[in-house]
């Protein structure tokens, strides 16, 4: 073949511009501005992260003692609030967004993964859980408000709150454990099926062992989503159900969470009450990040294998 | 979505077993509670939504520019424009989009093109810590720091306790990761010798970056800040902190102003009956957000999708 030149040269060529050429030093001068100034949007975040958690620390340290885990919010006696409800809510919540999204989303991701023929179903799915993880949570608030509170009648209780954010977080949890089972080398589903394992025991005993620290990292990243999300539960209005006597244990009750009780302690008149926002923001960023430290060493140790 | 599932399913062979086939089917069910959600979502919001149009003309809720949804429905204080809660959301979505699409691609650019892989390393988890912060920790933020700050710089009688700007841009550093991960994804993956053939004509690294990979990206890059623009119209709790509660047709951003998010918050916090007007106001504002999220969300795959298609 031979080399052809794509653009036929200019019949006259026009005289060079002096001002046109860049002066070595100016340009090397110019490539590191650029440098500094896409690095330094970067820092921006990073930054502003620092600032936050700074700021929050040193508005809430000197609230967060132990009456202030003990003791119930309180407009009475502002000075004596809590955040009881709260961590006790949040965790009963844990509890039943884990139990329920974890098998349910795992499944799914199971199912979609291994079994499901490639089709038209398989691609409506697809499509319909990337479109899912784009609603806004708060139509989720609604969406609990209408199915879980008012039509299977479990009023503004714990596992109405509970089962919304279930739903929230399916789509997070069912898309990272599809691609933690994908990650699963296709031999080891060949050598079970080849030693007589039927599908199902293949599946379950060799791909679903392999693909468990991806799949563990990514529930519980979509878990701590749900237990950092206010808007669902303030739709559903659980807050203003929660009697002085609710039990945070019991799904049939009203309940608060620690982001709402967040929301309460800033919107509250009071100052002594507003103080208390940042000490329970500081309780909520713990959990969150003893749950984000677990991931990450469940992640690592997976790598490592 | 990111890649399609390998070509030979060795598993999605058909047991023989009649147990194993009801577990599959039990699977298959759990794979189908993600579409039932969307149908679900979908028949709540128009059960509500349908006889809301019947207590009101659709004329009364997109030809009229004050929000006033409360009290009884003849009498002369009430009135349901949505204008007031669109341009709420808007004016505080572009306050975002200011401050998030210029470091967001600027963050992108850094990451794809210039950073080393240490660099990369850190910063990249880094900024998903950062998408990861409750938002309502991001709107305490915003109240208690980010607006007495504007106060003290522009004026306490210029900028309202409550105001848009201050949600904003807290909504915009929100929405950075978002931007900057998918443009991000967007520039690595433009090919090696689109690069080098660049700096075979002697163009430099920032030449290289802003006239070749950015433009050859720029559908990813598109998608990205309108996926970002999408997170922004449905984000609740900052504006639900830091914005106050009164819808305003007003362009300053230093007034209070109330998103149709913000609204939806604020009309379940006062405990509407479900028979209520207000109770189907707030399902109509939810349709609205719902089919605006979605609809910019099929906008950013479809776009996402040509762009897959260039290489």
């Amino acid at each position: 073949m031979s080399v052809t030149s794509p653009v036929a040269p200019p019949a006259t060529v026009p005289p060079l511009d002096p001002s046109s050429f860049v002066r070595p030093r100016r340009r090397a001068l110019r490539e590191q501005a650029v440098r500094l100034l896409l690095l330094s949007a970067t820092l921006v975040g990073v930054v502003v992260l620092a600032v936050l958690l700074v700021d929050v620390l040193l508005d809430g340290l000197g609230g967060l003692d132990r009456q202030f885990m003990t003791s119930y919010f309180s407009t009475l006696d502002p000075g004596s609030s809590g955040v009881l409800a709260g961590w006790t809510g949040t965790l009963s919540l844990m509890v039943i967004v884990a139990s329920l999204a974890f098998p349910l989303g795992v499944g799914a991701a199971l199912y979609l993964e291994e079994f499901a023929a490639p089709g038209r179903l398989n691609r409506i799915i697809e499509t319909n859980l990337s479109n899912l993880a784009g609603v806004p949570s708060v139509v989720y608030g609604l969406l609990g408000v209408g199915v879980f509170v008012y039509v299977l009648d479990l009023g503004r209780s714990l596992l109405a709150g509970g089962l919304t954010l279930v739903l929230l977080i399916l789509p997070v949890i069912i898309v990272t454990s599809r691609q933690a089972i994908r990650a699963v080398p296709g031999q080891l589903r060949e050598g079970g099926l080849g030693l007589g394992a039927t599908p199902w025991q293949t599946a379950w005993k060799l791909v679903l062992p392999q693909a468990m620290p991806g799949i563990m990292t990514g529930s519980i990243l979509g878990l701590s989503r749900a237990i950092g999300e206010a808007a669902p539960l303030l739709v559903i209005g659980a807050a203003q159900a929660r009697r002085a006597t609710s039990n945070p244990l019991d799904p049939f009750e009203g309940f608060v969470a620690l982001p709402l009780e967040i929301f309460s302690f800033v919107g509250a008149p009071q100052k002594e009450l507003q103080a208390l926002a940042a000490s329970a923001i500081i309780v909520l960023l713990g959990l969150l990040l003893t749950m984000n430290t677990i991931a990450v060493y469940l992640r690592n140790r997976s790598t490592q294998s | 979505m990111a890649t399609s599932a390998p070509p030979l399913n060795p598993l999605a062979a058909r047991t023989s077993r009649p147990g194993e086939r009801l577990i599959i089917h039990v699977l298959r069910l759990f794979a189908g509670v993600s579409v039932l959600t969307t149908f679900a979502i979908i028949v709540v919001l128009l059960v509500e939504t349908v006889p809301f149009f019947r207590d009101v003309s659709l004329k009364a809720f997109f030809g009229d520019t004050v929000w006033q949804p409360f009290g009884n429905l003849d009498s002369e204080q009430f009135h349901v424009g949505v204008w007031p809660l669109v341009n709420g959301t808007l004016m505080i979505t572009l306050i975002a989009l200011t401050v998030a699409v210029p470091l967001g691609l600027g963050a992108a650019v850094y990451l794809s093109e210039y950073a080393s892989p240490r660099v990369r390393s850190t910063l990249k988890p880094t900024l998903e810590v950062l998408a990861g912060i409750p938002t309502v920790v991001l709107g305490y933020f915003a109240l208690t720091l980010v607006t007495p700050m504007l106060q003290s710089v522009l004026g306490a009688d210029r900028v309202e306790f409550f105001n848009a700007f201050s949600p904003g841009i807290v909504m915009g550093i929100m929405i950075v990761p978002t931007i900057a991960s998918v443009s991000e994804d967007a520039m690595s993956a433009v090919p090696r010798a689109l690069r080098e053939a660049g700096y075979g004509l002697g163009a430099s690294r920032s030449e290289v970056a802003v006239k070749v990979v950015l433009p050859a990206a720029i559908s990813g890059v598109v998608a990205a800040i309108i996926l970002g623009m999408s997170r922004a119209i449905g984000e609740t709790m900052i504006v639900a902190i830091a914005s106050g509660a009164s819808p305003t047709m007003s362009l300053n951003p230093f007034v209070s102003m109330q998103t149709m998010t913000g609204y939806i918050a604020q009309a379940v916090g006062g405990e509407a009956p479900r028979d209520s007007f207000t109770y189907r106001s707030l399902f109509a504002v939810g349709s609205m957000l719902f089919v605006i999220t979605l609809g910019l969300n099929m906008i950013a795959s479809r776009v996402v999708r040509r762009y897959r298609q260039a290489y």
